[in-house]
This record gives structure tokens, sequence and C-alpha cells, in this order.
């Protein structure tokens, strides 16, 4: 096991698979011999070039249908955003092409293709903090990885560039310069397994991103005052262990999604459904959701405290939860 | 000397036939689409190439199968040209099994990646991407193989087109563009659109050659294209092509085809079809006997009554396959 940061791993995973794989190519703007505005490529371009680590113009939607048209092909093209929020205006493209060639082919055409970009709330304000994970969990075709610590950082970037179908990579700002254990060697973390990251037996937790984080401080709060949470970080969104979820009902019979994420039609409304739907009578109280507000991300310090969950809201959520 | 008349001296009477052909299995499918339309047999909406045979005929005589074609709304006369068999186009615009996408697209979304066809688009201006992606691809191989977008005018006007002329430019990337100008976009004129004077007129902006030809005249597209082909795969970058040339038939089947163009207008471009323009110019220039063009009008004619006999009698998609395909991997 070594020590890295969330970015230097995933960006460990990105170089070795682009070892391997001489088809695999990144683009975004400042991804060339700057290294990515957030270190994500830093000494790529001096092993690969230009062909494979490729600057470009500010034409998002230009680079989401090119790459799209490069993995149709048998490239492996990763769009590296910088901040996902840029992502929207290749919306189009991603729903309307990349998500749905595979389909609309019969199968026969795959587009292999990685979308990563930072999302979250970070001093960021209205138009760099976005996370929009039940926007691309909606859309059929797509995969949706929310990586958390920085070995599955890496082993599931690894994966997504081991993945026929398009996968949105999710990094949040905040997670991106944690420290964690990463082991040595190859390895992968699949897609559709959720990880508990505290075992607990009063109530379960599922946190979404950097909400793990959030989470698990609620967590250590509670214990001090007696109380067993389960944190559950389910890695990808789509596909959604909701196995895991339900096994974890099944002895806690309490559930609190935690999601930075608006509420509405949320990844938290989607797997209360879920858990409504096969885990009801396991459940001994409603499912509580713990959100970000329903608004644009705010800039100022305090407007940006009021809109996020911390670990105090979180936690109070917890006891909320316990008594009812 | 004209472009038509440099590849009219370059073609033997065998490849100016071969052209003829495709046109011909072009306009007697659709003909054969609209009768089905007609009839009530098609589901969905459709839009006809009819009148603009020679642009992708013209372009996609000089493409192989590993070459990437990439299309529009309109594109059936592009997947025939590139390779689809005419029952695989029928059967998928009637929702059949048996049709190229198993009935998941209908007309406007058609794939036959097996010759080289990478799709149709009910969006206007993916193309333009996509068949620069391809590009890419090929270049980051180094393969000698290109792209080719075929898009309207209307798509000329969609920022798809700005982004993707300028990066395939930026990186001399092997793709043509083809615009086919029609000069409507649904029913919106290209010059009420637009002030630019031409889409080719835009080309030295991106600083690629930007070409115009005359697009019922299949000499001209596929010297044009041929020339735009040889540079692209010579790694001397993109082309933007434009062929000016028109739809006799409304926007879409069962469409109003009334209050944005005159009948006079229609009447003479009607005058102009290409395949009327190609068929005399082989007989008068070649002298192409006239009973060969006919034995071949005879033959293409009966493939495409087949191909639409067994698209309607081939069987409907299986409800329980509807959400294959969504992943690849579970």
């Amino acid at each position: 096991m070594r020590e890295m940061t969330f970015t230097d791993a995933a960006r460990e995973g990105l170089a070795e698979e682009m070892a391997l794989n001489p088809m695999i190519f990144v683009v975004g703007e400042g991804i060339g011999p700057r290294g990515g505005n957030f270190n994500t490529t830093v000494g790529l371009y001096e092993l690969y070039g230009e062909m494979r680590l490729r600057d470009t113009p500010i034409s998002e939607r230009g680079f989401t249908g090119l790459c799209t048209g490069a993995a149709v092909l048998g490239a492996h093209p990763v769009i590296d955003f910088m901040f996902l929020d840029f992502e929207l205006d290749g919306l189009g493209e991603l729903i309307n092409q990349t998500s749905r060639i595979h389909w609309m082919s019969s199968g026969r055409l795959k587009v292999p293709i990685v979308l990563r970009g930072g999302v979250g709330v970070a001093s960021t304000g209205p138009h760099h903090s976005s996370n929009l994970f039940s926007v691309f969990m909606h859309i059929p075709g797509l995969r949706v990885v929310t990586p958390v610590f920085p070995a599955d950082a890496k082993g599931l970037l690894k994966t997504a560039l081991r993945s026929d179908d398009p996968v949105m990579f999710l990094e949040h700002k905040k997670l991106m310069k944690i420290k964690g254990d990463v082991p040595e060697g190859e390895y992968f973390t699949p897609f559709g397994k959720a990880n508990i990251v505290r075992p607990g037996t009063d109530v379960t937790v599922v946190a979404i991103s950097f909400m793990v984080i959030k989470s698990l401080e609620a967590a250590g709060v509670l214990e001090k005052e007696g109380i067993s949470v389960e944190v559950i970080d389910p890695r990808t969104l789509s596909p959604l262990d909701i196995d895991t979820i339900l096994e974890s009902i099944s002895r806690t019979h309490r559930l609190l999604v935690v999601d930075e994420d608006y509420s509405p039609c949320g990844a938290g409304a989607e797997i209360a459904a879920q858990v409504m739907e096969r885990g009801f009578y396991e459940l001994d109280a409603p499912v509580r959701r713990v959100n970000g507000a329903f608004s644009p991300a705010p800039y100022s310090p305090p407007l940006e405290a009021a809109v996020v969950p911390n670990e105090i809201t979180i936690a109070q959520a917890l006891r909320d939860l316990l008594v009812e | 000397m004209s472009q038509n008349q440099v590849a009219e001296q370059t073609l033997s009477n065998e490849q100016l036939l071969s052209l003829l052909r495709v046109m011909l299995k072009i306009r007697y499918s659709e003909e054969q689409l609209v009768k089905c339309y007609a009839r009530g047999e098609i589901p969905g909406g459709m839009h006809t190439y009819i009148g603009e045979e020679a642009v992708a005929t013209g372009v996609c005589a000089h493409l192989s199968n590993s070459d990437a074609v990439f299309s529009t709304h309109r594109g059936h006369g592009h997947a025939l040209a590139k390779g689809m068999l005419p029952e695989r186009l029928i059967a998928e615009v009637l929702g059949k099994v048996t049709g190229c996408c198993g009935g998941r697209g209908g007309s406007m979304h058609l794939f036959e990646p097996e010759v080289g066809f990478y799709g149709t688009s009910g969006i206007v201006g993916p193309s333009i991407l996509l068949a620069t992606g391809a590009a890419y691809k090929f270049k980051l191989e180094g393969s000698n193989h290109v792209g080719v977008a075929f898009f309207g005018d209307g798509a000329s006007n969609n920022g798809a087109f700005h982004e993707g002329l300028n990066m395939a430019t930026a990186w001399q990337l092997p793709v043509i563009f083809v615009c086919e100008n029609n000069m409507y976009a649904t029913e919106v004129a290209f010059a009420y659109a637009s002030k630019s004077t031409s889409v080719a007129s835009r080309a030295p902006g991106y600083n690629l050659p930007g070409v115009e030809v005359e697009g019922n005249d299949i000499l001209a597209v596929y010297q044009a294209a041929g020339e735009a082909v040889q540079r692209a795969r010579t790694g001397n970058g993109p082309t933007l092509i434009e062929a000016h040339t028109y739809r006799t038939r409304a926007h879409a089947e069962g469409m109003r085809d009334a209050g944005y163009r005159t009948q006079e207008e229609v009447d003479s471009w009607k005058a102009r079809d290409p395949i009327k323009l190609f068929r005399s110019l082989i007989i008068e220039n070649r002298k192409v006997p006239l009973g060969e063009i006919e034995a071949l009008e005879a033959e293409m004619l009966k493939i495409a009554e087949e191909a639409a006999r067994f698209a309607r009698q081939s069987p409907m998609p299986d409800p329980a396959t509807v959400t294959d395909h969504v992943f690849c991997q579970p």
C-alpha cells in the first residue's frame, strides 16, 4: 500500500491504461503540456504526444461529438471537461448520440468513452459547482461513476477505460487532494458494487461522492452517542448496487440518503423508490434524505454553507430518523 | 475544362453506368417508400432524397467500406450509395425486424457499419462532429481512411458546423464535409437565415478549401469529391464541398409543401433532375445505347420492387427485445 491523493491515483490508472491501449486519447482544455487544470494528465504529454493528449478549443459540444465519432470507430477517448458544468454545452451530443448509438445500431457499434470532470460545491459558484448525478443516471446507456477514495479513483477509472459503454466519471473537487491508501500492482474496481465503508447496526447511510466523507464524520460523532451508523458508498450510480443497500437495511431497518445534489428527482429519490419497492417491509421508518438546497450554488462562504449538507446536519438527520 | 468534363473524360462507360446504377437504386427505392407511405405502411415520418441523388452517389463512389460516412435525417440516399441493401433500408423504414437496425430507428436512424455507414441522425449537425471524430481515429492509427459528413444548409447555421470545421482544420484531419444546399432548412430559406452568400464562402474563415459544385451534375460532384478524398487520404486535411441541389418533394412525406417556395422553382429543378441530366449526357456524349440504359433501369426497378416486397412481408420485431443493447456490459 502507498498513500496517494485521489488525483494522483486516478492519473496512475490513466497512465497504466494508456500504456496498454494505443487507442486511448485524452482531449480537453489545458490537458496537454500543462497537464490539466486539476493535474489529471501531468507527465503524460511527454510520453504520448499531441495525438493522444489533445489540447482543444473551447468547443465542448464539438469534442463531445468528435470523441463519440472516434469511439464508434474503435478509439477509446477520454474527455477531460475540467469542470463538468462545461459538458452541458455538449449534452445534446451526449444524450442523442453518445448514449444511444450502441442501442440504435442494434448493438453493432460501441461507444467506449470516458467523460470526466470536477463536480461539487467548492467555493466555485453557480457555473462551476454542478453535480448532475441524476441527470446522467436518467439516461439509458450512460454509466455514472462517483469515486470517493483514491484507491477507487484509480480502480474505477481503469474499469471505465476497459468498459465498452460511455462512462461519466464525476470527481468531486473537494476529494481531489485527499490522500488514501492505494494498492500496489494492477487492480480494477468493478462497477455496480457498493462499498460498505463503515459497518454499523442502527441505521444505514447511503452517501454519494464527497458526502461519504461528511457522513463518516457524522457517524464518528454519533458513535460517541452510542449510535452505530453503517455508511455505504455506492461507487457507481449506474449501475446501482441496490442489493447491498437492501441487505444493509435488512439489518438496520432505517435508511438516510445523503447527496449534495438536488433533492427533486435526485439519486436519493431513486434509491428511496427502489427501497420502497423491494424493501418496504424491512423499514421501521420512512426513508429520509439530506440534500443540497434546491438552488444554484452560491459563491459567498455563508451562502455556500447554507446550501451544502455537512457533518452536523447529517448527524441531526440521523438522530431524527432514529426516533421515528 | 469544367469539373464535369474532367470526370467524363476519365471515366469508362462501365464506370458511368455504375454511377447511374446507384442513382437509380436510390430513386427507385425511395419511390417504393413513397408508395408504402401512401398506403399507410410507414409508422413514422420520412424525408426523401428524391432530386439529390447525384451528391451521395458522386461522393460515395470514392469510398471503401473502411471509410466512415455519417449522415442526416434525409439519409436514405447516403445509406444506399454507401452500400446498404435496399431491402435493409425499406424494412427499417417500415419498422420491420429485417431492417438495418431491426426497426429501432426508422427513416432517420440508419446504421450499417459493415459497409462503413456509421449512421444517420434525427438531430441536425452531429454528422459533422462524428465524421471529424472518425477522422481523428484514422489519423491516430495512421491509416489513410477518411470520414465523410453529409449535412444540409440548415446544419451550416448550427454550432456543430463551426466547431467541427474549426477542429478538423486546426488538426488537419482526413474528413470531407459535404453540404447539400437544397436551399431550405425544413422550410426556412438559407437566404433568409444567413447573410452568407454561400456555405462554401465561409471556408476561408477556417482556412480550409471550400468548393461549390452543381449538385445535380453527378460528374461535377464526382470530380470535386475525388479531389477532396485524395487530399484527405494524403494527409492534406479537410475540404468543404457545397453541392447545390434541391429536394423536389416536401420536407417530409405528408407535409404541406407550400407557402415557402413556388411551383415554378420546383418545376425548374425537376427539369434539372440529376438522373435525367446524366442519362441524356451518357447517351449523347458517350453513345451508350438506349437499350442498355433501359435494361439497367428495368433491373434496378425490379430490385427496388423486390426489396419493398421483402420488407412488407417481413415480421415486426419482438417487443421483448426493446431493452437489448442499452448497455454493452450489464
